[in-house]
């Protein structure tokens, strides 16, 4: 078999299996199967790495970067169309694609750019907010309305990068903390916002059809009209991913890893480091309100409540959860963080415990995450037996 | 607008100001000898005053749930109680991961945290409620015209002031304090001395943790609340005063704890709206850092490249 079958082959196996995973875990019901799930995703991914599998599969899906993301994106609509009927599973699904775009926004931000960002969840509410705005008053079309949220989520951003710029470390990470408090505490004042009980939101239409009804299949049963937006959140989600990949191999990238890896040796070296700081900053940012705006057509309804300090940890956690700088990590990451405690319900109660005691063993002792970042590989198979 | 009313903001806003310093020292010390931000603070705060509210319990039962003695007795034992748990907390996840980067032992603390706030909610009897905090101070007032000045306020100043102005002292004046400023300034060289590095940082915990339990009992006593939710707002509002202030100095720590207590003061004044009094200071917060971008008393070496 030529290198190049044996790549596709991997390709595929690898695909298969994730889909088949996230297929049981958001079908299956019994408590015991989903945390025999849970555990298997972490042990397997954990082995998997060991074992040089996935260095495998990465390795492939790096050479053919077009063919990986299409295979992926097959294997996400074979997902959606297992699970058509199902109202919940495809929500949690949609859910988990939105929350992957976010991350992948907070990637470039402290995984590449090395900027630190607690106000996550701030930039995905401000999306969310002017998209209900939009809707209510204004003649956009709701294709554009996402686009214009993303914009507004970064231009928004763009009052902190004055103050983000001339701070470091640990002071940079309070202008953020106080943003997303301020953001908060403004929403729930502000009656024409809506204040603490939130706006109503439009459901999307794309040219006279609308995202909310079901579809009719006739003799084949219906299409749960979470199916729609879980298509659309997994196509966002996979524009995401792919714009991140290329991002990291591109000089970009080169540029936003010298930014944080040395600030000092980046600007001797003649790298601007303000503009790929502002740069790492906005395009966060604007992932962030595109996935806010989804989500607020998506559920109806938007209110502060949604847009806690806590969940702006939740995002932070997954990117480390996942590994700080890896995109793929956000993956499984994202679907443990979003999925288990919905599914778990002995857990329900005790998530938020059982779950930072997670985070504070997966730090404690294994800080790199469940799929650290690996290097870039610029010539295939260079290097390589 | 009347004298008596403007008296009765400014005691308002200095009562705040202790019980904000007392939390910013915390994170002050801490950043001093490790140069770490220990997210956690904040629920420290709120699991003191929790602490505080058990030993109350227990006393209760035993029939000596009044006075002056009992609010002794109950603050001792949530410092004691919250200086341990400080020490083992640097000594299980602060201190292994010295060489991670600072975002990890960040994050670890948040999480630690969110595990302590959880902890509360789920076990301490009915702790998702707000519950209410005894009345133990005597509850004499002297009013001046539109100024009731309560005796329980001023003995919190009192009492924090001297807290703070201790710790000051212990740090600056004796050998204790000797070794912290010498871990601060150069962990290696200190250890070369035969300064026990591990013990100062310990003691520094437990130093931070302590006056954050009495923060918490300070807040408990003076509002006659508490809620298990309380540490977050807390933690995030000491930890803009360190920073506002200069991370790793006590005089910081006052002028930013005092500060905060300031804008929010003037933000509740100045709008309709009082609930704006938060967002007033925390944009304020934004532009002083933008402005001072390494706080307002600087770190001496800031830049280590």
């Amino acid at each position: 078999m030529t290198p190049g079958k044996r790549d596709f082959r991997a390709l595929i196996v690898a695909a298969g299996l994730a889909a088949l995973f996230v297929v049981l875990f958001l079908h299956l019901e019994a408590q015991w199967a989903i945390a025999l799930l849970a555990l298997g995703l972490v042990l397997g991914l954990y082995f998997a790495v060991r074992a040089g599998l996935l260095a495998r599969v990465q390795a492939a899906a790096s050479h053919h970067p077009r063919a990986a993301i299409a295979i992926n994106t097959i294997a996400g609509i074979a997902i959606i169309a297992v699970l058509r009927e199902e109202h919940f599973a495809l929500l949690m699904l949609a859910t988990v694609c939105l929350f992957v775009t976010v991350c992948l926004g907070l990637t470039i931000q402290f995984g590449y750019a090395g900027i630190v960002n607690f106000s996550g969840i701030a930039f995905f509410g401000i999306g969310a907010y002017t998209t209900a705005v939009l809707t209510a008053h204004s003649a956009i079309p709701h294709l554009l309305i996402i686009i214009v949220s993303g914009l507004v989520s970064g231009l928004i951003g763009s009052l902190l990068i004055l103050p983000m710029l001339r701070t470091r470390g640990h002071y940079a990470a309070l202008v953020t903390i106080a943003f997303g408090i301020l953001f908060r505490t403004f929403l729930e004042v502000n009656d024409t916002l809506g204040g603490p009980q939130g706006l109503k939101v439009e459901g999307m239409r794309i040219l006279g059809w609308s995202l909310n009804d079901n579809i009719s299949l006739g003799p084949l049963g219906t299409v749960s009209f979470y199916a729609s937006y879980a298509m659309l959140a997994l196509f966002v989600a996979a524009a995401a991913f792919t714009l991140i990949k290329r991002l990291e191999r591109s000089w970009i990238g080169l540029n936003l890893d010298a930014v944080r890896t040395d600030e000092t040796a980046a600007a001797s070296f003649g790298i601007d480091v303000p503009r790929w700081k502002i740069f790492a900053f906005t395009a966060g940012n604007c992932l962030a309100g595109v996935a806010g705006a989804i989500y607020a057509m998506m559920s109806g309804y938007i209110a502060p409540a949604s847009f806690n300090f806590g969940d702006s940890l939740l995002l932070v956690s997954i990117v480390l959860l996942g590994g700080s700088g890896s995109a793929l990590g956000v993956l499984p990451a994202a679907l443990l963080v979003v999925v288990l405690p919905e599914k778990l319900q002995i857990i329900q109660e005790y998530r938020l415990l059982l779950f930072a005691v997670l985070v504070i063993l997966i730090l404690r002792f294994r800080p790199d995450g469940l799929l650290p970042r690996t290097m870039r590989e610029y010539l295939p198979g260079w290097g390589r037996k | 607008m009347d004298f008596g009313l403007v008296a009765q903001y400014l005691l308002n806003g200095i009562v705040l100001g202790v019980i904000y310093s007392m939390v910013a020292a915390g994170f002050t010390l801490f950043f001093g000898v490790l140069n770490v931000i220990k997210f956690s603070h904040g629920d420290v705060v709120m699991a003191g005053a929790f602490t505080a509210l058990a030993a109350f319990a227990g006393l209760e039962l035993l029939d000596a749930g009044v006075g002056m003695f009992a609010a002794l007795i109950i603050t001792v034992a949530g410092i004691v109680a919250m200086a341990t748990l400080g020490a083992v907390l640097a000594r299980m996840l602060i201190l292994p991961l010295r060489n991670a980067p600072p975002l990890n032992t960040l994050l670890i603390t948040l999480m630690f945290g969110l595990a302590l706030r959880e902890s509360v909610r789920l076990f301490y009897p009915n702790g998702s409620n707000p519950k209410p905090f005894p009345q133990l101070l005597p509850d004499l007032s002297m009013t001046f015209g539109n100024l009731a000045l309560r005796l329980d306020s001023v003995l919190l100043i009192i009492v924090g002031l001297g807290a703070i102005v201790g710790v000051h002292l212990l740090i600056q004046r004796t050998r204790i304090g000797l070794a912290v400023r010498a871990v601060a300034q150069d962990p290696e060289t200190a250890r070369i001395m035969g300064i026990n590095f591990e013990r100062v940082v310990l003691l520094t915990f437990a130093l931070g943790s302590g006056l954050a339990a009495l923060a918490g009992i300070t807040n408990g006593l003076y509002y006659s609340e508490v809620n298990f939710g309380m540490g977050l707002l807390l933690g995030v509002i000491g930890f803009s005063a360190a920073v506002v202030g200069g991370l790793g100095s006590i005089y910081g720590a006052i002028i930013g704890g005092f500060l905060f207590a300031g804008l929010q003061t003037i933000g509740a004044v100045w709008f309709a709206v009082p609930a704006y009094k938060d967002v007033f200071a925390f944009g304020c917060i934004i532009v002083l850092m933008a402005w001072k971008p390494t706080g307002l008393l600087a770190e001496r070496s800031s830049e280590r490249v």
